[in-house]
């Protein structure tokens, strides 16, 4: 009874999206990430090689999916992320999102933001307005409608990437098979 | 690694069962008459993409409340195992142990894995009335996310009228 294909993207790219690379590009990767997931800091280790490889023939998109229940400090380091994107804007919200999982052993078990507000500062944003906008819940309707558009895309983990709209359910942890990966998709 | 062929399709009645939820008390499908039911098989608690993929059910178990679904997770493991795997990853909702006689109510659905004696990884939507409305298998190393599911509860509400 159900036609739709499963792992198949249902919400396009927009201007909502924090994007890198060219919006023509041939291949558009959409990671939904958790800033606090280890994998996911592994990832973010062989992106930017992957990115080097692609070229002006990818596009990087990065959504949210913090998983909550196992990483409770998920979705204030995402919140914390749009709010210095909101005040420095995109150049900072990927300064903040490196920043994030490079410090990731130093803020996962933090028992307050202490640690996020001061990397948020070091993105170039006014901590004080990060502290305010995690007190007010201020980007928490964003990051959840991110999380909802990978769970009716079929995100099931993370990191999980698509690739011009299709789950890839390969192996990422390899430059090799990740590029061939997308470069059979740009075809 | 033969995936199982004879998973139960949509249209057919949900097979009845009653399995320990603990080691001290069962629970039976029937028990959940009058509303959807989620039944999740997976191979074995502990092992990395299972604890995934309860970890993204556990996650959204809101957007299944809101179809007034109850998701049920079952594997062969025993109450004991479940009971340590849902206090390790914090699951607030129940695992059935499908554990004596092994796999007998995986088999009865259609998705045994006969050499490797574990579940298939499979996803059914059973309505109120006990009726499966819709079933995946997936191959086992591929955690399905959770998109069929809503869309299966979608659909189930869109005949049925309720409110999603």
């Amino acid at each position: 009874m159900t036609t739709k294909q499963q792992g198949t993207l249902r919400a396009d790219v927009s201007e909502r999206d924090h994007q890198l690379g060219p919006a023509d590009a041939p291949v558009t990767l959409i990671e939904y990430g958790d800033l606090q997931c280890p994998h996911c800091r592994r990832a973010h280790g062989v992106l930017p090689r992957v990115m080097r490889r692609m070229g002006d023939k990818m596009r990087f998109v990065f959504r949210h999916f913090p998983i909550t229940e196992s990483h409770p400090n998920a979705l204030h380091a995402a919140e914390a992320a749009e709010s210095v994107a909101a005040q420095v804007g995109e150049k900072g919200f990927w300064k903040m999102h490196d920043l994030l999982y490079e410090h990731q052993p130093e803020w996962e078990d933090a028992q307050d933001d202490a640690r996020i507000l001061a990397l948020a500062r070091e993105a170039g944003a006014d901590p004080d307005v990060v502290a305010a906008d995690l007190d007010s819940d201020k980007y928490e309707e964003k990051v959840k409608a991110d999380f909802m558009s990978g769970v009716r895309s079929g995100v099931n983990g993370t990191p999980t990437f698509f690739i011009n709209g299709r789950r890839f359910d390969g192996d990422w942890t390899s430059v090799d098979t990740f590029v061939a990966a997308l470069e059979a998709a740009e075809s | 690694m033969t995936e199982p062929s004879s998973i139960l399709q949509p249209g057919t009645p949900a097979p009845d069962f009653t399995l320990p939820v603990t080691p001290d008390q069962t629970v039976s499908l029937s028990d959940f008459r009058g509303r959807p039911v989620i039944l999740a098989f997976y191979p074995n608690d502990f092992s990395p993409v299972c604890g995934d993929q309860m970890g993204l059910y556990n996650e959204i178990l809101s957007e299944f409340h809101k179809h007034h679904a109850e998701l049920l997770g079952i594997s062969v493991d025993s109450s004991w195992c479940h009971a340590a795997f849902a206090s390790n990853r914090k699951l607030h909702f129940p695992l059935l142990a499908d554990f004596e006689p092994k796999g007998a109510v995986a088999k009865r659905y259609g998705v045994y894995r006969d050499h490797e004696g574990t579940a298939g990884r499979a996803l059914f939507v059973i309505d109120g009335e006990g009726i499966i409305r819709w079933s995946f298998l997936s191959p086992v190393g591929i955690n399905p996310g959770a998109d069929g599911i809503l869309d299966a509860l979608d659909e189930l509400d869109s005949h049925t009228g309720a409110k999603a």
